[in-house]
């Protein structure tokens, strides 16, 4: 496996925690990985973004350009990134945030209306983790009981009681 | 584990008694780190009120034979250059962290290298040298802030490690060796005795020229050393290369995905990359490029590396320069384009 994996949206939506759940994903299963964020000004209430890259083989440049896999939260990022997705990629689309859509072929676009259906089930933010379900599903890249792992890592002890719907989002994710 | 808390977390096993340090973008996670772990450890955390507050108590610590650590970002390490100055001349060791962001002046805060000429030229005024480690992954951060403090101790220097703002933000799984003693005899130690032993003094003030003269010449003759034991650098298919490039930190791993491209695509392209910047690692550039028809050296700086590359080869084969600064991170097939510019021109 070699994925190159890019994450965008507002900061806030928990995008750089949505790349850390792959990143521990690839922990679990024994991968190679580099989970690199944007910070710095984007942080501070713009854009963030998040590389991840996972592979068995040592990963050389931590940089995303061309993604092999994008999740894009919000209208802008989108828009910035859906060109640059690799052909034969895929991208997953927030549609509640993100109205428009790619007239790119060559890239299997998703467009779930992630943040919509955390609302309908009552489990508010976790749209992203909704899309990371979405995205190992359809990637074949983690089973349900490494993502599992990988939020029991990921999840302070203190927050310890959030495991359960976040559990609830990547199964929605996943069915979607 | 982030860089900077896995470089915060190698220090402390590395036997780190004291750190002192004062927040900036993009280390301040060290900073943090330390604050939780340090008192649990029944050792020394203490928020300086400034860049130059922290370095001077490194340098009470550090004459009190205690393995001791500042950290900062560039702006930060230029307020350090005086008190690093005084750490040299009195000969002391200890290991300065600095996360580069863009400059000069306040800058940005995105990740950069434009300190390699103050790291590996002058730090601070005088006669003197660090010792200059340049990781590029997470499990480098934590390898070589332990080699640092060991060589510190080793050769009564400071030693530095000089990162970027990318490898202090970025996660990478890192394993700790195991460390078995991290603590060096230090008999030169002003660490109290009961009048058993003549007093130890730990100055940098010597108002005779020749005595400052001799205890320069000494230092020197400790570099000399250092230059022989120290050097380190990794060579990465050079053997039949063509073009090798040639950079340090984590542009060396954008450089490495550079160097695969152009070798599918047929290019013989190689890559060497400097660990130690100071003591720089000419012999072995030298030798990996021996056959190379032209070397491209790649940094987050305006090339502020280009000249020690030029001396390493005697300036026997051509030397180009790509880079980008302030805070740009360049992409691997930004570099690409140049290794194929160079390779369509033989």
């Amino acid at each position: 496996m070699n994925k190159e994996i890019l994450l965008a949206g507002f900061g806030g939506q928990g995008i750089l925690f949505a790349g850390k759940v792959l990143a521990y994903c690839g922990l679990m299963d024994k991968k190679e990985l580099s989970w690199l964020p944007s910070y710095g000004p984007e942080m501070r209430g713009g854009t963030a973004n998040c590389s991840v890259c996972i592979s068995d083989e040592p990963i050389a440049s931590p940089l995303v350009t061309e993604p092999d896999l994008m999740m894009a939260m919000n209208q802008p990022s989108f828009e910035k990134f859906i060109n640059k997705v690799k052909a034969g990629g895929k991208a997953f689309i927030d549609s509640t945030l993100v109205s428009l859509k790619s007239d790119r072929k060559e890239v299997e676009c998703h467009y779930i209306p992630a943040t919509q259906l955390a609302t309908d089930n009552n489990i508010n933010g976790t749209a992203n983790i909704i899309l990371i379900g979405k995205m190992i599903k359809e990637s074949g890249m983690f089973s349900f009981d490494t993502i599992k792992k990988a939020l029991e890592k990921c999840i302070s002890p203190k927050r310890i009681n959030l495991l359960g719907i976040n559990l609830k989002a990547v199964e929605i994710g996943m069915s979607v | 584990m982030k860089g900077n808390e896995a470089l915060a977390e190698a220090a402390i096993r590395a036997g780190c008694r004291c750190y002192f340090g004062y927040p900036i973008t993009p280390q301040t996670e060290i900073a943090a780190y330390m604050a939780k772990r340090m008192p649990k450890e029944g050792r020394v955390f203490l928020q300086a009120e400034s860049e130059i507050a922290a370095i001077n108590m490194v340098l009470g610590a550090a004459s009190a034979g205690v393995r001791a650590m500042t950290s900062s970002s560039s702006p930060g390490i230029s307020l350090k250059s005086e008190g690093v100055s005084y750490i040299a001349g009195s000969d002391l060791p200890c290991v300065i962290i600095n996360v580069q962001r863009g400059g000069p002046g306040l800058g940005g805060i995105q990740p950069s290298q434009s300190d390699y000429w103050q790291a590996t030229k002058a730090l601070g005024h005088g006669d003197f040298q660090l010792l200059v480690y340049a990781p590029s992954s997470v499990q480098e951060m934590v390898d070589m802030v332990i080699k640092a403090f060991d060589n510190a101790d080793k050769y009564r220097m400071p030693a530095m490690i000089l990162a970027d703002g990318l490898l202090g933000q970025m996660m990478e799984p890192v394993s700790f060796p195991e460390i078995q003693n991290n603590q060096t005899y230090k008999p030169w130690a002003t660490n109290g005795h009961g009048n058993k032993r003549p007093h130890n003094i730990i100055n940098s003030l010597f108002l005779q020229a020749d005595q400052l003269e001799k205890l320069n010449f000494e230092r020197f003759k400790r570099y000399e050393i250092v230059k022989e034991e120290c050097p380190e650098a990794e060579t990465y298919m050079t053997e039949d290369a063509d073009i090798i490039v040639a950079a340090y930190g984590a542009v060396a791993r954008i450089a490495k995905s550079a160097v695969h491209r152009a070798r599918e695509m047929g290019i013989k392209a190689g890559l060497v990359r400097p660990i130690t910047l100071w003591p720089f690692p000419s012999e072995i550039i030298k030798k990996s490029t021996e056959n190379a028809k032209s070397i491209l050296v790649t940094e987050m700086s305006m090339g502020q590396m280009v000249d020690d590359i030029k001396l390493a080869v005697e300036c026997k084969i051509p030397v180009h320069f790509y880079g980008r600064t302030g805070g740009v991170v360049p992409t691997p097939d930004e570099v690409l384009n140049e290794i194929k510019k160079l390779g369509g021109a033989q």
